[in-house]
């Protein structure tokens, strides 16, 4: 462990590896950075004119969901089964999907409108 | 490690604003990158060590990378004058702040917020892909295919039309074939 204060931890700590017991921070700090994180993706999707920012919030929105699911993961008192990070493996996959399927649309909506306006772009219909 | 949790938040939520606000777009999809890469720091932080890897490659990789190209591919007509925001914007903004103080307060009155880390939570590769040949090996495939399916999608979707019905553009009605450049602009 390079860090000095989970080192120095590491070596008062007697038995098995408690080694971020003292030193770690509490579950509640992730899951507010993860809110904060949430909400500006939100915002940023719901208030800018953009749509390839629209869908960058939306990745914003669910990487603050990842980041839920690893502190959780994290916290639990049964972290041996790894369904959280098998969860967000495979939500990173999905993502990765959604934002090549959502680019290649916006990039049709561009060729069909020459705007990536959302307030313009407002009818299904060529 | 507080401090680099710190840090490490600073970093991320300053990246998400700026990605969120900034007039300029590539500046917008470079900040984004910031944003992912303190993501990836904070799995790091957190033990998930293979998801904080696939966060760098995955997010900054490709999903960053795919913006940036998308961004220069629409590059359009329109780029000063405009306004940044949706007209409804001041209702957007309640909304996410809205969400916000609903979130904090409820992670503020739940108990299972307190509680401290797990002594030994793990994530080595070897658990991870035991896991995904045994329990997790369904929801594999079908990602498999679905990744299969979006980039087939993906090629379609984006594809050239063919030139024969593609002259809805209100620009040039008039004019015979499309030129194969797409970005061209009138």
């Amino acid at each position: 462990m390079p860090h000095p204060r989970r080192f120095r931890a590491f070596l008062k700590s007697n038995d098995r590896g408690d080694i971020t017991d003292m030193t770690s921070v509490p579950l509640h700090y992730y899951l507010v950075v993860s809110a904060a994180l949430f909400a500006i993706g939100l915002a940023g999707a719901l208030t800018r004119r953009n749509a390839i920012i629209a869908l960058i919030g939306i990745e914003l929105m669910l990487n603050a969901a990842n980041l839920n699911f690893i502190a959780f993961w994290r916290y639990s008192p049964k972290a041996e089964a790894v369904t959280g990070v098998m969860f967000v493996l495979f939500s990173i996959g999905i993502a990765a999907a959604e934002a090549a399927v959502g680019l290649a649309l916006i990039i049709a909506i561009y060729r069909h409108y020459r705007t990536t306006n959302l307030d313009e772009i407002s009818s299904m219909k060529g | 490690m507080e401090v680099v949790f710190f840090i490490i938040t600073v970093l991320t939520l300053a990246g998400a604003i700026a990605a969120m606000s900034l007039r300029h777009l590539v500046h917008c999809a470079l900040c984004l990158a910031v944003a992912f890469g303190g993501l990836a720091a904070f799995y790091l932080q957190l033990n998930a060590q293979f998801i904080g890897f696939a966060q760098i490659l995955v997010y900054i990789g490709a999903v960053a990378v795919l913006i940036v190209f998308a961004i220069l591919l629409t590059r359009g007509i329109e780029s000063a004058p405009q306004p940044l925001f949706s007209s409804a914007w001041p209702v957007g903004l309640g909304v996410a702040l809205l969400v916000f103080g609903s979130l904090v307060f409820a992670i503020q009155s739940s108990s299972v917020a307190q509680q401290q880390a797990a002594p030994s939570a793990q994530a080595t590769i070897r658990t991870i892909g035991s896991q995904l040949m045994t329990n997790f090996v369904l929801p594999l495939e079908l990602i498999a295919l679905l990744l299969t399916a979006a980039l087939i999608g993906a090629v379609i979707i984006a594809m050239q039309e063919p030139s024969a019905k593609s002259t809805p553009m209100k620009d040039h009605a008039a004019s015979a074939p499309i030129p194969s450049v797409p970005e061209e602009q009138r």
